[in-house]
């Protein structure tokens, strides 16, 4: 076959079923969404955006993304630091610290919801050395931010990994010469993690960021497992919107606007990391 | 002052002995070159002096401190990279600048080194560009620059010129001696290349197999090798040598011609370089083999009681291949080498 052909016709398949399974759906949800009464209209807009939850379920969701994101990738890059200096051992330990990343969120919801509840394990614990008197209700609208601080540490808890590999790969393919070089010019451990990690690892640093925070945007099971209606976020108002009010025009206005944040997010994590022409390894 | 002594260094990686009980004096300002083929611990001993390797036992000494214990950046040292390590992620500037910034020179200060120096090393139209956009030969002169802004007591180069084509890396050799020169550092750089040991060097260490074999002036590394090794290894084409026998007094049989020599009783290997021998009527006789004319000389390859040998003659003599050439060697550039200990013999 003509070699100028063949790569298009090897891309075609892939292109084919995404345009099938997933811009002809998102086409359509598009449509329902500025559609209503027959006619082209923002009504489904206005009606989400003016509903009470909905300041409530942005803000959620914005702060939850503000707490949980740098956290993991702070968390994330030490990790990576860690491992790329191991000797031995250290495809055993990605292993282990990438075992979250193989639980359903729901799961991951459900193992934390078993920690807090009740008589989840913390309570149990705090009662049998004696802290508390008797197993508190930690999971209720009184306490707001112990619901905020549990849904953060699951989601910390199981989603720094998807990070964490991608740095890894990154870190690993800068040049040993340039810490040696700085190493030589008076750099420390610090100055070298700052002055040359970060600043080479930034093509990694933008898909890692890219991905977390569209994932971030779109935290739903977490949140019901351990928050149920306590606390709103975007996407699950999204699905009320389609399965408890059977408002499906709504519902797809809601999943616009998230993938209008999201698509903004990416804009500024791109632009914030990019790198210079010529300023490639 | 920056006189840098290494006493008794040796180095192991695990079972390997990379290095075997270095000793070695560079003096102040003295261009020293390490040589040797790879893998003969030239390297390991400069990033030992640098400070990225720590030797397994022995003190190194820079100025008249010990350093061994100390980082890199403490050694009053710079380093040039085989690689460059020209940071992609700065421009010129910054990567000239970049040991300044760790020092927190003021910004003025900064600016007046790294311009001073980039105009020495003619890159100062280069200053704003990225590495990505320069060539090997410019990304060479920035990694220069950048240890020369240091003002280092000691600059050290590992293979600094072995990416550059043949012909830059001709130009850069006399352009870095000239640098160098001027800079009064004591420079430590490491090769493989004898023709740019020979060229630049004030002193060559000849490293063979964790050992130094011979530290001396260039011109004495090539005329007085201390030992076969050095003998093989400098020079292009190498020494020539030929089996011989003792006939008493000081006399050596040499392929059926009789030679001065050592007056010992040891079995010698006679040795001789290929251009110090010149067509007579009496000498070692010869079938040439392969006549390879280089424009300013001949080069003959040919058969001496069995073996090879090689002869440079002038490139007027006219010579052709089954040829047989009587070759009379130069008394005075007659060496002689103990095959048990490979050492040179007076």
């Amino acid at each position: 076959m003509n070699a100028r052909f063949l790569p298009y016709v090897l891309i075609a398949p892939v292109t084919f079923f995404l345009c099938v399974f997933f811009l002809y759906p998102f086409v359509l949800v598009a449509n329902q969404a500025f559609t209503a009464d027959g006619g082209y209209t923002m009504e489904n807009f206005r009606e989400v955006v003016s509903d009470w939850k909905f300041p409530i379920s942005l803000q959620n969701t914005l702060l939850l993304a503000a707490a949980v994101v740098p956290v993991q990738l702070a968390l994330a890059l030490l990790m990576a630091t860690m491992v790329n200096r191991m000797q031995k051992g250290r495809d055993l330990i990605l292993y282990v610290w990438t075992i979250p990343l193989g639980i359903s969120d729901l799961a991951a919801g459900i193992i934390w919801l078993a920690i807090f509840e009740q008589s989840g394990f913390l309570n149990s614990m705090l009662d049998a050395v004696g802290v508390i008197d008797k197993p508190a209700n930690l999971l209720t609208y009184q306490n707001p931010w112990i619901v905020f601080l549990a849904i953060a540490l699951a989601e910390i808890w199981r989603a720094t990994a998807i990070m964490l590999v991608i740095l890894v790969a990154g870190i690993g393919l800068i040049p040993k010469e340039y810490y040696e070089a700085a190493e030589v010019f008076g750099a420390s451990k610090w100055k070298q993690f700052l002055r040359i990690t970060l600043p080479l690892l930034r093509p990694s640093l933008q898909t890692a960021l890219v991905l977390r925070v569209i994932l971030a945007f779109e935290i739903f099971a977490v949140v019901a497992a351990l928050g149920g209606t306590l606390f709103p976020v975007l996407m699950s108002e999204t699905y009320a919107y389609q399965f408890d009010l059977l408002n499906s025009g709504a519902a797809a206005a809601m999943a616009l606007i998230i993938l209008g944040i999201s698509i903004a997010a990416t804009l500024v994590i791109l632009r914030a990391l990019r790198v210079p022409k010529g300023a490639t390894i | 002052m920056a006189e840098i002594q290494i006493k008794n260094v040796a180095k192991k990686f695990g079972e390997y002995q990379a290095l075997h009980d270095i000793n070695l004096t560079i003096s102040d300002r003295e261009f020293m070159v390490l040589l040797g083929a790879s893998g003969c611990g030239k390297t390991t001993l400069l990033r030992i002096i640098c400070g990225l390797e720590t030797a397994t036992t022995g003190e190194v000494w820079i100025g008249g401190r010990r350093v061994d214990h100390l980082p890199p950046k403490d050694r009053g040292i710079a380093m040039v990279f085989q690689n460059y390590a020209v940071f992609p992620h700065l421009t010129v500037f910054e990567n000239i600048g970049f040991g300044l910034r760790m020092q927190k020179l003021p910004n003025d200060e900064v600016t007046r080194r790294v311009e001073r120096v980039a105009e020495l090393m003619h890159i100062e139209m280069l200053l704003k560009r990225y590495s990505g956009e320069l060539s090997g030969g410019q990304r060479q002169r920035v990694a220069v620059a950048r240890a020369l802004a240091m003002e280092p007591d000691v600059i050290l180069m590992d293979e600094p010129l072995s990416n550059l084509d043949a012909l830059l890396r001709m130009e850069m050799r006399a352009e870095l001696k000239g640098v160098l020169a001027e800079s009064n550092t004591t420079a430590v750089y490491v090769t493989h290349d004898q023709v740019e040991a020979m060229s630049m060097a004030d002193r060559i260490s000849v490293m063979h197999k964790g050992k130094i074999v011979q530290a001396a002036s260039p011109i004495e590394v090539y005329r007085n090798p201390a030992a076969e090794f050095v003998a093989g290894f400098i020079g292009n084409p190498p020494m020539n040598f030929l089996p011989a026998t003792a006939t008493g007094n000081g006399q050596w049989r040499v392929a059926g011609q009789t030679f001065d020599g050592p007056d010992t009783e040891k079995t010698l290997k006679f040795a001789i370089r290929p251009e110090d021998m010149a067509p007579a009527d009496t000498g070692l006789v010869a079938i040439a083999k392969v006549i390879e004319p280089l424009g300013a000389h001949l080069l003959v390859t040919c058969d001496v009681d069995g073996g090879m040998f090689r002869a440079v003659l002038d490139s007027d003599t006219t010579v052709k291949a089954g040829d047989r050439l009587t070759l009379a060697p130069q008394p005075d550039r007659v060496r002689w080498f103990d095959p048990e200990t490979t050492l040179a013999v007076a």
